[in-house]
């Protein structure tokens, strides 16, 4: 029984939550046993190797290093994935949307099913995830031969780096007649990462224009907060997809989460009630935001963000 | 070109959840169901690539019991031409249906499927992925955008980091995101209209598909509730708490 890790990087940089998913795998070896493998897949992805062998608890470190792999396209990804997992019990991913675009298509390759957002370990074959934007959790049990399972990385404890993990090459699946990268747009932002930082600070409807958004960077850049966003916030063109926080959006858990101009609809909540402590600043002192938080500020944003500022 | 569109019945976003007593569910005795929502944006997309004449015939698909039928006539009444409901009452898991709706896409030779990212019951996030995989095709996952070309469709994916756009062989498989358009509603004549549309029902069996999971759901709880709090009167106050009593600032 070994786990294969599929790892995450981005802009040649080891992706943190890689290490939390290894703590899931953890987890599932300390009950049966075996080893955890990486398998890091990408175009001259050799710095990021030696990241990824440093991770505790790993065994070895496979990499595909090939053009093929550069913008992980499912379709080639899966297909390598395919080609390694006979050796392997399980496959983890992290619930991100490489995992989630990579590992169902694995799963239906190899006639598995595949368990999604898996928050909590219970044995090896045996999982607790979160149904209905998170208002059920669910213990499901797999007798399937190979578990697929991408990993709610804010669920899991980063495992330490001091590790020299074994690097080796894997032969690769270089085929990919079915998709081909055309362009990316990427967010460019010196704050931490949304799924991995200490302070989220989220503006919703409520912020009424993009450029009000710059109210919440003062308080940010004193905070180290990463900044977040609701779904009409980002559906009404304030900020990018990528700041979304929800059901359907990043699931965050920080040290403190500070919703400002934000209701507190199911599907927000369903991404940061994990929270440890939770702050709402809404002008209306009925909004369902409330009930989830720990301390509410009742009143208008723009008088309480730029007072807040200045407080910190 | 014909386009298959898969739509699942949900319990309504809007409605909060009731685990059952014994805990072996959710209870969705007398609760209202509605089309998952991004299966709605999955009909409209289809609905707007026939009215810019790329599409030809949209072809609507739900796996799930008898009242699901109520879903299929309000996407016929959103501009589906044609429904078919596979019909079980059994808990049918994503690779099950995948494998279903594969079967119908032998039958139909659609040049694209659209499917939602994700049921909001399950939040699974997994069956157009499967149903690429199952019928060899490219999977467009996420997608904000949906350009369709000759032979090829431009699909331009929300991921973590910003959006990425992607080009795939038709035929392909795309499942959408929240911002790739705005549904509309039904309207009353298109409603009435709805009901004599074709709908044809087949069984699992009758595909020849075994819908078997070995995957069991041992039990459902409700998450530990979170207590609200306090509410605090100023922005000084606020700040004291969460230095001195949450300390989660210095
Ligand atoms: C399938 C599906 C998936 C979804 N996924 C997500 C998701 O992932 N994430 C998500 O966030 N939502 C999601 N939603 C949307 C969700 O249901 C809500 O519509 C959304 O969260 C509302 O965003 P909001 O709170 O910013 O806006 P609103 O609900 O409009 O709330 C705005 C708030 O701002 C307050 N406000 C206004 N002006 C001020 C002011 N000057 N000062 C202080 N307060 C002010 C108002 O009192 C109000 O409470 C999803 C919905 C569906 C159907
Ligand atoms: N029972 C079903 N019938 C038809 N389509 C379905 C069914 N289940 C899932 N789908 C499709 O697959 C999408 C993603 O669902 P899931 O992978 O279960 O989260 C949905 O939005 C539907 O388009």
């Amino acid at each position: 029984m070994s786990i294969l890790v599929l790892a995450e990087h981005h802009d040649g940089h080891l992706a943190g939550s890689t290490a939390s998913v290894v703590a899931a795998a953890r987890q599932i070896v300390d009950s049966s046993g075996g080893d955890i493998d990486l398998l890091l897949a990408g175009e001259d992805v050799g710095a990021i190797a030696e990241q990824a062998a440093r991770l505790d608890g790993v065994a070895r470190v496979r990499v595909a290093d090939h053009a093929v792999y550069a913008h992980q396209l499912a379709e080639p990804l899966a297909d390598l994935l395919v080609a390694l997992a006979d050796d392997y019990s399980h496959v983890l991913a992290s619930s991100s949307t490489i995992g989630k675009n990579v590992l169902p298509r694995l799963a239906a390759l190899k006639d598995v099913a595949q368990l999604s957002d898996v928050l909590d370990v219970v044995s090896a074959d045996t999982f607790k995830r979160p149904i209905y934007a998170g208002n059920a959790i669910a213990t499901v049990q797999s007798s399937d031969a190979l578990k697929v399972i991408t990993v709610r990385t804010t669920a899991f404890d980063a495992v330490g780096e001091n590790n020299s993990a074994p690097v080796e090459a894997v032969a690769t699946v270089a085929d990919n007649a079915l998709s081909t990268f055309v362009g990316e747009e990427l967010a460019q932002s010196e704050r931490p990462e949304l799924g991995g930082a200490q302070v989220v600070i989220s503006g919703g409807r409520g912020m009424g224009n993009g450029e009000n958004f710059q109210l919440l960077d003062g308080i940010a850049d004193k905070l180290g907060a990463a900044i977040g966003a609701s779904r009409a916030a980002v559906d009404a063109g304030f900020v990018s997809n990528d700041m979304q926080v929800g059901q359907t959006g990043k699931i965050v858990a920080p040290e403190l989460y500070i919703a400002v101009g934000i209701s507190g609809a199911i599907q927000h909540l369903a991404g940061m009630k994990d929270s440890k402590v939770i702050v709402a600043i809404n002008k209306d002192d009925e909004a369902p935001i409330f009930q989830v938080a720990d301390y509410g500020l009742v009143g208008d944003l723009f008088q309480i963000l730029p007072e807040l500022e200045q407080a910190l | 070109m014909k386009i298959l569109v898969a739509v699942k019945r949900v319990i309504d976003y809007n409605v909060k959840i009731r685990v059952k007593a014994d805990h072996s569910d959710v209870d969705l005795t007398n609760v209202k169901m509605a089309m998952n929502p991004f299966c709605e944006i999955a009909v409209e997309e289809a609905v707007r690539l026939k009215e810019s004449g790329e599409v030809t015939e949209i072809v609507v698909v739900t796996v799930g019991p008898k009242a699901a039928q109520e879903q299929l006539r309000t996407a016929l009444a959103l501009g589906a031409d044609r429904a078919i409901h596979v019909e079980t009452d059994a808990r049918v898991d994503s690779l099950a249906v995948a494998k279903l709706l594969k079967s119908v896409i032998d039958d139909e030779q659609p040049g694209l499927t659209i499917l939602g990212k994700q049921a909001i019951d399950t939040d699974n996030n997994q069956t157009g992925q499967m149903l690429a995989a199952l019928t060899g095709l490219g999977q467009g996952t996420f997608a904000s955008k949906v350009d369709v070309k000759d032979g090829t469709v431009d699909v331009t994916r929300e991921i973590d980091g910003g959006l990425q756009t992607v080009s795939l062989t038709l035929p392909a498989v795309v499942t959408t995101d929240l911002r790739l358009n705005e549904p509309r509603y039904a309207k009353l004549p298109d409603i009435m209209k709805a009901k004599k549309k074709p709908l044809d029902t087949k069984t699992p069996e009758e595909l020849g598909v075994d819908i078997a999971s070995w995957v069991s759901l041992v039990q459902v709880e409700t998450p530990a509730e979170r207590k609200g709090g306090i509410k605090v009167g100023s922005v000084d106050e606020l700040v004291d708490k969460l230095k001195n009593e949450a300390k989660v600032i210095a």
